[in-house]
Parts: C-alpha cells; structure tokens; sequence
C-alpha cells in the first residue's frame, strides 16, 4: 500500500492540503484516517516511538478553526506529518531512540517543527530510528527495531526508519527524517517511498539532536516527489539561530515539477555502479532510459573518489559525534546511574545508557581525534573531503545532475547484518558522497528488484541545485508509470 | 640564593568581555545573578541547540586585539574535549591555531615591551561549588552544585610572549594590561570577581643563557599579589632543585594563597588529550577591513599614550611612577586642565597621584584654585592636602573650606617671631645646627610646628632658619 489510495480518497499531501485549503475535507476527518491506519499496523511494524493522537486532534481542529473562519491555515494545512525521534519538540519526549535520553522534554520546538506547525501540518508522532541515527536498518533502536511494510521480515533501512516506514504504510503523507551519510535516501529507497537530502545549509539544524554536525541535514520523506517539493518549500530557508543555515529563501519547487528535462545532461556514476546488484543495477539502467525518453541526454561519467567516501566518512562522522555526544553525561539531563564520584557516574551513565553501535563509533571518532592520530586520521578524511567536492566540480562542468542507485541491495533481512558493522556501513556507500560534498540528493522508487521489493534510484545535484533536481525526479517518476 | 639565575615568565591572561549578551546566545551576561538564571538551551547546550557567534563579542576582542597592536586575522573556532560538570557540552569552543588577533606587544610603564604572542575568543565555563568532604574540591566532596550563568560568557586569552624577567614586571604587566581592558571598555578586568584571571609559565636559567629552561604552569592566582608571590617562590623551588642537581619538571602546579607554595596538579604525561578539531557549528570568522577600520577608529587614547601625554604636560618623565598613577585613576585630564590654568604641574600631579586615587574627581576649577592656595604659600601641604580631602567629599569651595577649618595662613611675622624664639629655647641644638649637622633643620621646624599648631609652612620656617644662619643669631 506504498502512498497509493485508499477508498478513492486523496492521499498525497497536496492533495489533502487542496482540500481542506478549500474546505472539502476537514483536518479531523484527514487524522482520523490516518490514526485508524496507524492503529491497524502499528503493533506489526513499529514505525513509531510516541503517537501524539491527542496533541494531533487539537491541532487538527485549529487548522480547522481558521479554515472556518476564513483564514488560511498555510500550504500544508491539516497534512498528518510524523517527526524522526531527532527533532526536538517542545513539552514532548525526543528520545533519539536511545536510553540515555530517557525522560527528557526539549523546553523548545526544532525550527523544522515550527516551520511545519506555521505551514498548518499537524504533527502526529515521533518516529523510530538507529539510536542517535547511526546505522542504516534501523536495529539500533533501544525500543526495538521497525518492520518494512512491504515485507515485515525485512528491515526499513536506517536510520530514519521510522519515518520510511510510516509513509510507506501510509500513517502518514509526510515525515521528516535526518540524513547523515544516507539515512533519508537508503530507508527511503527500502521502502520504496521518495526521500530528500537538501543542500547542507538550506534546512536548519536547529533543534535537530546532532550525530555528524558538518554532514547532517533534515529532509522530507513522501510518498510523491511533489509531496516532497511542498514540504522542503516549508522547510527550507535561512534560520538565524544556525550559523550554517545559507542565507537565502527557499526556493521555488511546487512550480517546476512539469518543466520537463529536455536537454538536461545527466551523468551515470560509474564508480557507483560497482557492486550494486544486478536487479538493481537493472533498474538504475531503467532509469536511465526513463529520463532519455523524457528528453535528458545520459552519459556514464568517473567520479574516481566515490569510492573513498566511504572509509573517510566513517571518520569524519565518528569524530564529530565522539564530541556531540560527550553531553550525555547524566549531570543535567537524561539517564543518571549514580557512582561513587562524577567518574564512576561518567562512566555508568553512558555504559548503561548508550547501544554498542553508538559506542563504537564514539571510540572510533575519539580515537580518530587523539593527539598523534588526528592528522593520520580526521586530517587526512577531511583532505579526502575537497578532493571529493572537485570531483564533483568536474562533473558538474559537463552534466546539470548525476544519477546512481540509492542502494547497493533491496530491503534485506532483520538481523542479516547486524552482526557486521561493516556490511552494515556499505549500504551507505551510494549515498555518502552527497554528504560528504553538502550536496542536495533524491531516491525516487523505481519498480522493484527480483525479490518484489522496492528498488531507488538517486539522482544528484550540484549545491543548491534542488530545482533541477526536482523538475528531474518528477520527470523520472512519471517516467516509471 | 638566586643570585646567577634568570626568571622567564609567560603569562597568559584570560578576560570576560564586558558584552551585554553571552558568546553564542542571547543571554545576560551578568556577574552575581541568582545561580542558573541566566541560562538557555544553547548554554545548557542541550541536545540540538546551536551556537550563533555574538558580534559584539568580536568587536570587543578585535579592540583587545588592535590595543595590543595585533593583526586582525580570518580566524575559525574550535571544539576542546573534555567531560567537566561545570561545561554543559562537555566540549568548549574555542579558538586554537587560527587565532582572531596575533603578534602584538604591550609597553609598560617602565618603557619595556612584552611581546603578544596571539587574543583569542572563547566561552566561559559555569562555576561548581563542591560540598562538604575534600575542602572545596570535588574529590571527596558529597555533592557539587553548578551554576550555569557563566557558561557561554566570552572570554579573551591573552597570551604573552616569554619575555618577563622578574615578578615586578609580570605585576606591572597584569597591571597595564588591566588598564588598556578597563579603558577602551573590553572588561571590567576584575581579578576579585574572575573576570580577569592569570596563568604564568614559569622557568629558570643561568643570567646570560639563551636557551630556556623547563616549564611550570603556575593556575589559581586570584590576584596581582598572588602572582608576584607565586613568581618569586617558582623562582626559588626551579632554582633550588637545579642547584641540588635534579630536573624541573613540566607540569601544571597550583598556587595556594595561605601556604604561599605552589603545589603538582599533574605532569605533562598525564596532561589531557583535548582532541581539538574544527567547530562544524560555526562558520569562519573574516573580519572586513571596514570593520576593523571602524572598531581602531573608535578606541579611546590608550594608558601610554595617555602617559606620554602627561608627562609632557606636566614636565615630567613618562616613567615616572605618579605619571603612571594619575592615568591608571583617569586623573590625566584634571592634572593637565590645572596646568594649562597656571597651576604648578609638579604640585598637581603630585597631589592628583597621592591625594585623589581611589576618590572621585574634584571639579577642575576648585582643584586649581586649590592649588595655587598652597604653591604661594597661603596653605601649609598639610593643610592643603586636608582642604583637598574636604573638596573631594563635599564639593565645597576651597577658599571657604580652609577658612572654616581656621587653616588662615599665618602672618610672615608670627612665624619668624615663633622662629627666633625656637632658636632662643635651644641654644645647643642651634649651635651644633649652625656647625653644619643640618639634619638638625627638622628639628627646629617641628618646634616652630609645635608652636603654631601646625599652621607655620614647613618650606617658609626652613627658608627663614637658613636666612637667620646666614646672618647670625
């Protein structure tokens, strides 16, 4: 039931926004919908880690409140959206599904959040994810892990699980999700729903509880490209209280979806290509030639660092988290073991509180960082950084985006790779560059594998490059039917 | 003995600017609030807060900066590593090997300049207060309060080259650096308070030595005293260990104010690792030309300037110390408005220096008036100096104070009269006065003093004893 339609009625968030903007449909009736899907598959999938039904009917009935009085509500008014557990929401739990949060209320709303509340949408939960959305299945969940709804024995991807999740199943039309190396693309592509990373800067960070500062981004998951162009419309633009927010507005994307891409270079990433499996591999040929048709001209071009991305992300990342992570201390919030002195409390506080994976990259990053390692290590993933960013550069000289598969592999089986981080780590391998360079990027679901499940494609662009990409995955998506 | 040894001192010099709001956030940034009152999301630095870099802040550190004659350069900040309560983000921003201010100097008092080696911005850490146990520290303590206020106030550290040679001029430099924060509105530079706050870098070597010795970083030194005290038992403990053969070793050692020692706090190898890299919140730091331009234009004449200033006026040295005292109390201007209204420059410095630091100004008009009272004679310096006291509290002029205190000058007659009789009433004394024992001269002034209750001008009595010398009894 990918974000299709249920009894001939509107699903999409355009649509239910168009409707209760016009008064068609009341936001009430547009939640109640969607928490009686909620509750038929919730306890199967665990898409979520806090359902908000009663904050949710409130606002819904104050969208439609000034619906009836005449106001506009904004251009998501009534659309259930549900949260990744990384954003901060005033009053309520964000828990980054781990214990070391456990209790805590931000006394403030991530500006995601804000800017979501302002747009009219009425946020119906916080969703499930790695813990501190470090890894990309979406097991690394002090509350256990989310099922794919197209195949329950199988994982969401990861880490912004949860949220792929529920829009796959459609508890929702929309859901935030934060991506790092990956974590909206590679979930979204497993669930075969539309997943966004904006150019790092055009969405606030602020109030989104950090893992890898210099790569993290706040993006939508939809179940249609334009679904998601609303949605970063809402989101977008300059944010005072980021320092790394670009200051410009958003830009336009509702408005270009129907420009077509005649005449649009599109590069194939070769290295990209390498190991992916076939029946993927298939689809991003697929894909291809869905867009020739469209009119773009598709070439195979060598971005020769790709595959360097990943190993000097997986440094880069740790480093940054090995510090973001240090104030979960137990002094001022969260979980506190006691211990004989402030040491001993250090130490049983975050033992007890955080999950092996989040352990291991703490010690990788604080390794990575140690006097004597740093220049080895950090120094050397960032000069593997630029080197990256030029590749792109050189690229983006001769096409206007870049295409690859999102994904090496379909959804594959809970507990498959849990075993082995380093499996786990390359199912990043497609998505890292992006981050790396704090360039925008798309999975657009493009049919699926031989196993029935659904397979992505991505497409890339240049910073600031989210119109063209837009226009591009809306041609592509119709280019599937 | 030191005698043979040379001291080499480093100091570094951490500062609270004095910015309305906190370093990364919009909070007050006030000392002696109610604890945790002063605090937000970004200096609780609680999960998913964001800092966004406060641009007084800068302009305060780029005035810092350009006052001791750095460059102003692109600078970026970074993130120190370590878990301490009192740091909300167990991390604190920092600046580190891309400083905004470097290569400066400060000139002293005394003519000598202290090499600057770099100004650099970072945020302040709250304050812990550990309970019961150990004697204030937070091994053994039962339990440990923290107040947040501070955390996230900019600081400045200032760190000096090594070119301080004794405990003297490591004080005059504390002293002069607190001036230029004071006058050109950075800080309220109180060491009493924290918001001025010293580390020194101590080492020895042989006088006439060019390589330098092993370091001891000296912390906890809570004022300008402190500091030369802990200066001048370094100097001692790193000599005294030499000299018996062993090694000075690096290390972080703490000064304790009661004991007068410093004491190890650890060695370098136990030193922390504070795994600095590059803060991913914060974007470079690249002030314009115009910028800096408009924050040097707007800097007030700095403590030597102002002493040169000074001393031309006044006739004087620039290193003369009541040159410096009159600047350091902001007294330059009464002195040099009483000069160019014909007072005795000498007189008003002097009286501006010793009778004036640490009170508030006189009106410039009464303090004129005042001092050409006493440089003709009209009021004894002791007199003078009392008048001064009473203008300075009541605002009065002096002409009435001194006529309500009976402080009328006595006629030339009573005096001399109340000489020759002195002269008469000690015979011997005048004699062995009169076969040269001449410090025998204030002997007779205090019985003239005596005499006349205190009104005679000691100047007067002792030009008429030497004419009655001249001319004989």
């Amino acid at each position: 039931m990918t974000g299709g339609r249920r009894e001939g009625r509107a699903v999409t968030a355009v649509e239910i926004a168009a409707d209760v903007r016009g008064g068609r449909r009341s936001a009430r009736e547009v939640l109640d919908e969607h928490l009686a899907a909620i509750s038929a598959r919730e306890e199967e999938l665990h898409a979520f880690n806090l359902v908000l039904a009663g904050e949710a009917r409130a606002a819904a009935g104050e969208v439609d409140r000034r619906v009836a009085a005449g106001e506009d509500p904004g251009p998501l008014a009534g659309v259930p959206v549900a949260l990744k557990d990384n954003l901060c929401t005033r009053g309520v739990p964000t828990t980054c599904s781990s214990r070391i949060l456990d209790g805590w209320r931000p006394p403030y709303d991530a500006t995601v959040v804000t800017r979501l509340r302002q747009a009219g949408a009425v946020i119906v939960g916080k969703t499930n994810m790695d813990e501190f959305a470090m890894g990309s299945s979406t097991e690394n969940s002090a509350f256990g892990p989310t099922h794919n709804p197209h195949d329950v024995t199988r994982v969401p991807g990861g880490s912004s699980g949860g949220s792929a999740a529920a829009v796959a199943a459609g508890f929702v039309p929309l859901a935030l999700g934060s991506d790092t190396g990956g974590s909206i693309r590679q979930p979204a592509a497993l669930c075969g729903v539309v997943g966004v990373k904006p150019t790092y800067g055009l969405v606030s960070r602020y109030g989104l509880v950090a893992f890898a500062s210099s790569l993290d981004q706040v993006g939508p998951l939809a179940s249609t490209v334009a679904d998601a162009a609303l949605a970063l419309e809402a989101l977008a633009g300059h944010d005072r209280a980021d320092s790394t927010s670009i200051p410009q507005l958003a830009p336009a994307l509702t408005a270009v979806l129907e420009e077509g891409v005649d005449g649009l270079r599109v590069g194939l990433i070769r290295e990209l290509l390498d190991g992916v499996d076939p029946d993927v591999g298939a689809r991003v040929s697929a894909a291809a030639a869905g867009l020739e048709a469209a009119g773009a001209k598709v070439d195979e071009v060598s971005l020769p660092s790709a595959g360097l991305g990943l190993s000097a992300y997986y440094l880069i990342a740790t480093a940054e988290a090995s510090s973001n992570l240090a104030r979960f201390d137990g002094v001022r919030y969260g979980l506190r073991v006691e211990g004989d002195d402030v040491t001993a409390m250090y130490g049983r506080t975050r033992a007890a509180g955080f999950g092996a994976e989040v352990k291991r990259r703490i010690m990788l990053g604080t390794y990575a960082l140690s006097a004597g390692y740093y220049d080895a290590y950090y120094g050397q993933a960032q000069r593997v950084r630029t080197l990256m960013i030029r590749d792109f550069e050189a690229a983006y000289e001769a096409y206007d985006l870049l295409l690859a598969p999102t994904t090496p592999t379909t959804a594959f089986a809970l507990g498959a790779k849990a075993g082995d981080p380093l499996a786990m780590y390359l199912s990043d391998v497609c998505t890292i560059p992006s981050n790396m360079a704090g360039h925008p990027a798309v999975s657009v679901p493009y049919g699926v594998g031989e196993d029935g499940l659904p397979v992505g494609v991505q497409l890339l662009a240049p910073a600031l490059g989210e119109p063209t990409l837009f226009r591009a995955a809306a041609a592509l998506e119709r280019s599937r039917a | 003995m030191t005698a043979g040894w040379e001291m080499v001192v480093g100091l570094e010099v951490h500062t609270e600017l004095a910015t309305a709001t906190k370093l990364f956030c919009s909070c007050r940034n006030a000392f002696g609030d109610e604890p945790n009152t002063n605090i937000c999301a970004v200096c609780l630095g609680l999960p998913g807060s964001l800092p966004v870099l406060n641009r007084q802040a800068v302009e305060l550190a780029m005035r810092v900066g350009l006052a001791l004659h750095c460059r102003v350069e692109p600078s970026i900040f970074h993130r120190k590593n370590y878990f301490y309560p009192d740091m909300p983000k167990d991390y604190q921003i920092s600046q580190y090997d891309q400083p905004v201010n470097v290569g400066g100097w400060l000139e002293l008092p005394d003519g000598s300049r202290v090499g600057i080696t770099r100004a650099h911005m970072e945020e302040d850490t709250g304050k812990t207060t550990h309970v019961g146990g150990g004697g204030g520290r937070i091994h053994g303590a039962d339990h440990s309060l923290v107040d947040y206020n501070r955390a996230g106030v900019p600081l400045v550290e200032i760190v000096s080259e090594p070119d301080i040679r004794s405990a003297d001029q490591a004080k005059a430099y504390v002293n002069e650096l607190r001036a230029i924060l004071v006058a050109i509105g950075a800080s309220d530079a109180r060491m009493e308070e924290g918001s001025l706050r010293v580390d020194a870098n101590v080492s020895v070597r042989r006088a006439g030595a060019t390589a330098y010795g092993t370091r001891a970083e000296i912390k906890n030194l809570n004022s300008v005293r402190s500091l030369g005290r802990a200066l001048e038992y370094e100097l001692r403990r790193q000599v005294d260990r030499l000299e018996a053969g062993e090694e000075v070793v690096q290390e972080t050692r703490h000064w304790n104010e009661d004991e007068g020692r410093t004491s190890s706090m650890r060695s370098k190898e136990e030193a922390y690792d504070y795994r600095y890299f590059p803060e991913p919140d914060l974007v470079p730091l690249a002030p314009s030309e115009e910028w800096q331009g408009e924050v040097r234009s707007g800097l007030p004449a700095l403590p030597a300037e102002r002493r040169a200033t000074l001393a031309r006026a006044a006739g004087v040295a620039a290193s003369e110390p009541a040159v410096g005292i009159a600047v350091a109390q902001g007294l330059d201007g009464l002195v040099a408005a009483a000069v160019e209204a014909g007072a005795d420059s000498r007189l008003a410095l002097n009286r501006a220096a010793n009778e004036l630091a640490n009170r508030s100004a006189p009106d410039v008009a009464a303090f004129t008036k005042l001092l050409h009272m006493e440089g003709h004679g009209r009021l004894t310096a002791t007199q003078a100096k009392a008048v001064l006291a009473e203008v300075v509290t009541s605002g009065g002029d002096p002409e009435d104070i001194a006529k309500a205190k009976g402080f009328e000058a006595l006629g030339d007659d009573v005096v001399a009269a109340a000489v020759d009789q002195a002269i008469a009433a000690h015979p011997g004394e005048w004699e062995r006065y009169a076969g040269g024992e001449t410090k025998l001269a204030g002997f007779f002034v205090g019985k003239v003093m005596a005499a006349t209750r205190g009104k005679a001008d000691g100047r007067a009595v002792t030009a008429l004893l030497q004419e009655r010398l001249a001319s004989g009894p």
